[in-house]
């Protein structure tokens, strides 16, 4: 299921995360809101922060297994 | 750099506040496009709105220049302010205010100023 992988993917890039949740939006397997919660976020930009997000999913997103994507981060402090 | 890449970057770089979408502002074709095009009217910014949709290539000329995988993108006076999640929450806490008052000034509101952008294989 891609919403394992997903979550795979985000826990190998966000050890340290406090919240990491990955939900199918749709339940087709394609639409997902991903929230993080983690210090990695700390001090840095929103921008910078999906960034980080945008990296670790980068091969579903290339590959087109997420149609839509939906972020929430946060940092710890 | 393709001609369509420069094109792409001259926008970005003269427009006051340029939304990259999937559709237009009259017919939207994505829910994400469509949260970021509200949030941006609510705000009263002027907004130039690009389909990515014709072409293919301007979707992937756009995330090579900015870095950004995904549809929408929307950027002040050059500067990525983010897709329609981030947009979204710097509406709701403020920041998006303050970040068109400091790269627009303050007068920068222009309810119903919107206009489209198409943009042709280069």
């Amino acid at each position: 299921m891609a919403t394992d992988t997903l979550r795979t993917l985000l826990e190998d890039a966000f050890p340290t995360a406090e919240e990491l949740d990955v939900l199918d939006r749709t339940g087709g397997g394609d639409h997902f809101h991903v929230t993080v919660q983690s210090d990695r976020f700390d001090g840095l930009t929103l921008v910078d922060q999906h960034r980080l997000v945008y990296d670790a999913l980068a091969e579903p997103l290339a590959d087109g297994t997420i149609h839509e994507l939906r972020i929430t981060t946060r940092g710890t402090e | 750099m393709s001609e369509l890449r420069d094109r792409i970057k001259e926008i970005i770089e003269t427009e006051d506040v340029v939304l990259f979408m999937k559709g237009t502002p009259q017919w939207v074709m994505c829910g994400n496009s469509m949260r970021a095009l509200e949030t941006l009217r609510a705000a009263e910014a002027p907004i130039t709105a690009v389909d990515v949709l014709p072409n293919p290539q301007i979707r992937q000329e756009l995330s090579a220049l900015s870095g950004w995988p995904t549809i929408p993108q929307v950027f002040v006076k050059g500067e990525l302010i983010g897709g329609a999640d981030i947009v979204q929450e710097l509406a709701l806490n403020g920041d998006l205010h303050e970040k068109l008052v400091e790269k627009l000034g303050d007068e920068y509101r222009k309810p119903g100023d919107e206009r489209t952008l198409a943009l042709n294989s280069g």
